[in-house]
C-alpha cells in the first residue's frame, strides 16, 4: 500500500486552477503587467496613509511644477497636490473599475446562462432585450442615468455596468449552448441532476474561462468609462478620480500640461495593465489558441 | 413476482425535417429484479432511444412518447412529472454511457463527482459521501481508492474512466441499471474487464441490467433474454442460449454469422464471414404498413412487402416478427 501512495504522489494531482497558473506563468509580459497592477492595488490601498497630504486641500501655489517645494508632481489649478489626488482616485477608478464589472458580469451571465440553458421563448426574449441594449449610444445612456438619478459613486457604478454587460451575455450564451450538448451534461441529467445543478454546478464551471477573460477586460474598460464620465464632470464631487482631474484642469492644459498629463499616464498604464493581464489569461485559459 | 419494469406498447415519435417518423414502434417487454436484458441491433435502430426514454431523458421538443406505458413498481413513468423523474434518475435507475471520455466533468475530480450524485439522492454530509465515495471507487476495482478520488477525469485512461462511471452509477444502489455500449470505446482486454465487473457487481447488488450494445459476444456471456431490435420494431426477443443457436428471424441470423470466430486449427476449413448487405433505411421510412428488412433480406416474398410482419411464438419463448420464422 505504502508503495502505491509512494507512486501516487509521484504523479500528482493539479486543478485546473493550478494548470492555468502554470501557463499563465510562462508569460512574462502578463506577470509584469500583473506585477504593476498589484503594486497600483497596494497603492489605492496603503497610499493615503504613507503619503498624509489631503488631496482637497490648497496646499500650495496653484500650477507649482513637478518637484517644487517637495510636491513630487506639483499642483493643480487650485493649489492641490497633485501627487495626492491621484493616489485618492485611484481608489475611486479601481473601485469603479472592479465593481461595475462585476455588476456586468452578473447581468450578463444571468441572461446568458438563462438564454442558452433554456433555448426557446427564454433565449428569445432575452437575446432580444440583450440586443437592444447593444445598439443603445452606451456613453449617453449612462450620461442620461447618471443626469437623472444623481451622480454618486453607485449610480455611476450601475450606470456603466448595466451598458456593457452585454458582451458577457453573448459569451455566456454561446458557451451554454456548446456544453449543454455535451456527453457530461447528458450523464449528469442521468443521474438526477436538476436544472440549477446542470446550470451552476455542471456547465457554468466549463464555461468559466472564455467569461474570466472578457471579465479582465471589462475592468480595464469600465475604468475608461469612468474616467470619460467624470471627465464630462458627470461623477461625485465629493471624491477625486482620474478623469476628473483631468477634466477639471483641461483648461489650462497649454499653461500646465502636467496636470492633465500624470492622472492621464495613471489611466493609461492601469488599463494598459489590465489588458495584458486578460491577455494573459486568454493564453493560460485557451491553451489551443496560443499557438498563433 | 411481478416484473420491475413492464414496458406496454411504447410508441416514439422523433419530430425531423422529413415529418415525424416512429424511432421506437410498438415495443413491449419485461425485466425482473436481477437479471440481465440485452438490446441488440445496429445503429439506428433505437435501441439507445428506448434507453433514453426510459430515464425520461428523450431530446426536448424533438422525441416524445407517443403512447405505451412505462410501469415501473406501479408507476408509470411516462406520466411522471419531472420532479419525480429527477428523483428516479439516478437513484433508481442509472444510466452508462458510451464515451467514458466525455461523460465525466472534467472540471471536477472523480470522488467530488461521485459524491456529488450521493448527497443529492441521499442527502449524505460532505465527509460522509467522500467516504462512500472513494469505497464505490474500490467496489470497481480502481487501484489506490483513497489518491485516486481526488484525480480528475483527464489523469485516468478510458477503462479506468468508465470505471469510475460504473461507481457514480452504482452510488445509490440502482434497481437498474442501463448500460448504453459501455465498452464501444474501450479496447478489447479492457472490454471484458468492464464485462466481468458488471456481471459480479450485479452478483452482489442483485441491480438489473440493461444492455445495450452490438457486440454479440458480450450478449453470449452477460445476458439471460436478448431483443434484437431493427429499424425501430422488435425483430426478436427471448432467452439469449436459443436465439443463438437457432435464429428465428433473418435479422437476427446475419448478425450472429458476421461475428467471427477463432478456429483453432488452421489447416481446417473456415466458414466465410457473412455480411448483412444494405443498411438500416432512413427514419422516414420507418413506421410503414410491411416488413421494414424486406429490403435486404434474402427470405423475401411479396407478403413481407405488403404487411408488417405478426408475432411467432415459439414453445422455447423465442417471438419473432417474421412472416418466414417457421422455415428458418
Amino acid at each position: 500500500m505504502s508503495k502505491m501512495e509512494s507512486e501516487q504522489e509521484f504523479e500528482k494531482a493539479r486543478s485546473p486552477f493550478a494548470e492555468a497558473w502554470g501557463m499563465f506563468r510562462r508569460n512574462h509580459t502578463a506577470v509584469g503587467a500583473l506585477g504593476v497592477l498589484l503594486l497600483i492595488l497596494l497603492g489605492a490601498i496603503f497610499g493615503p496613509f504613507l503619503y498624509g497630504v489631503d488631496p482637497f486641500e490648497m496646499v500650495w501655489a496653484p500650477f507649482s511644477p513637478p518637484g517644487e517645494e517637495g510636491f513630487m508632481l506639483g499642483t493643480d489649478y487650485l493649489g492641490r497636490d497633485l501627487l495626492a489626488m491621484i493616489i485618492s482616485g485611484a481608489r475611486v477608478s479601481l473601485l469603479i473599475g472592479l465593481s461595475a464589472a462585476l455588476v456586468s458580469i452578473l447581468i450578463g451571465v444571468t441572461v446568458g446562462a438563462l438564454a442558452g440553458f433554456y433555448r426557446g421563448w427564454v433565449e428569445e426574449v432575452l437575446m432580444r432585450v440583450t440586443e437592444f441594449f447593444q445598439v443603445l449610444p452606451t456613453l449617453l445612456f449612462s450620461m442620461v442615468l447618471v443626469a437623472l438619478f444623481g451622480a454618486s459613486l453607485p449610480m455611476i457604478t450601475f450606470a456603466i455596468g448595466v451598458v456593457s454587460w452585454t458582451a458577457v451575455a453573448r459569451i455566456t450564451r454561446s458557451e451554454f449552448l456548446r456544453i449543454r450538448e455535451l456527453e457530461y451534461v447528458m450523464a449528469a441529467r442521468a443521474s438526477g441532476g436538476s436544472n440549477k445543478t446542470l446550470m451552476f454546478t455542471v456547465i457554468l464551471p466549463n464555461a468559466l474561462p472564455p467569461i474570466i477573460v472578457q471579465s479582465a477586460l471589462m475592468v480595464g474598460s469600465a475604468i475608461l468609462f469612468e474616467a470619460g464620465l467624470s471627465f464630462l464632470g458627470l461623477t461625485d464631487p465629493n471624491v477625486v478620480s482620474w478623469g476628473q482631474i483631468i477634466g477639471s484642469n483641461r483648461q489650462y492644459i497649454l499653461d500646465a500640461g502636467y496636470t492633465v498629463t500624470f492622472p492621464g499616464i495613471a489611466i493609461f498604464v492601469t488599463v494598459l495593465a489590465i489588458s495584458l493581464v486578460g491577455d494573459g489569461l486568454n493564453d493560460a485559459l485557451n491553451p489551443k489558441l496560443r499557438q498563433r | 413476482m411481478a416484473p420491475l419494469l413492464e414496458v406496454e406498447n411504447l410508441r416514439i415519435e422523433l419530430t425531423t425535417r422529413d415529418g415525424i417518423a416512429p424511432v421506437i414502434d410498438d415495443l413491449s417487454f419485461t425485466l425482473n429484479a436481477g437479471e440481465t436484458l440485452s438490446f441488440v441491433g445496429e445503429s439506428g435502430c433505437g435501441k439507445s432511444m428506448t434507453a433514453l426514454a426510459l430515464m425520461g431523458l428523450l431530446p426536448d421538443k424533438i422525441g416524445r412518447v407517443a403512447s405505451g406505458k412505462i410501469i415501473f413498481n406501479n408507476e408509470d413513468l411516462t406520466q411522471a412529472s419531472d420532479a419525480r423523474l429527477r428523483e428516479i434518475r439516478g437513484n433508481d435507475i442509472s444510466m452508462i454511457f458510451q464515451e467514458p471520455m466525455t461523460s465525466l466533468n472534467p472540471v471536477f475530480t472523480i470522488g467530488e463527482q461521485i459524491a456529488e450524485v450521493l448527497r443529492a439522492h441521499q442527502g449524505l454530509s460532505r465527509a460522509a459521501a467522500w467516504a462512500k465515495a472513494v469505497e464505490l471507487l474500490d467496489a470497481v476495482r480502481i487501484p489506490n481508492p483513497k489518491g485516486r478520488a481526488s484525480d480528475y477525469p483527464f489523469q485516468m485512461s478510458g477503462g479506468q474512466r468508465q470505471r469510475a462511471m460504473i461507481a457514480m452509477a452504482l452510488a445509490c444502489e440502482p434497481k437498474i441499471l442501463i448500460a448504453d455500449e459501455p465498452t464501444t470505446a474501450l479496447d478489447v482486454t479492457v472490454q471484458a474487464q468492464i464485462f466481468d465487473l458488471l456481471t459480479d457487481l450485479r452478483r452482489q447488488t442483485s441491480a438489473a441490467i440493461i444492455l445495450i450494445t452490438h457486440d454479440m459476444g458480450a450478449v453470449a456471456e452477460m445476458a439471460e433474454r436478448m431483443i434484437v431490435m431493427y429499424a425501430g420494431r422488435k425483430a426478436e426477443f427471448g432467452p439469449v442460449d436459443q436465439i443463438i443457436t437457432h435464429p428465428r428471424h433473418p435479422y437476427t441470423k446475419g448478425l450472429i454469422s458476421c461475428v467471427p470466430h477463432i478456429v483453432s486449427d488452421m489447416t481446417e476449413e473456415r466458414p466465410d464471414l457473412i455480411e448483412v448487405p444494405g443498411i438500416v433505411p432512413s427514419l422516414k421510412d420507418f413506421g410503414q404498413d410491411r416488413c421494414l428488412f424486406a429490403s435486404r433480406c434474402a427470405y423475401v416474398t411479396d407478403k413481407c412487402q405488403a404487411s408488417r410482419p405478426s408475432k411467432k411464438l415459439f414453445s422455447n419463448g423465442q417471438i419473432a416478427d417474421c412472416w418466414h420464422a417457421e422455415d428458418l
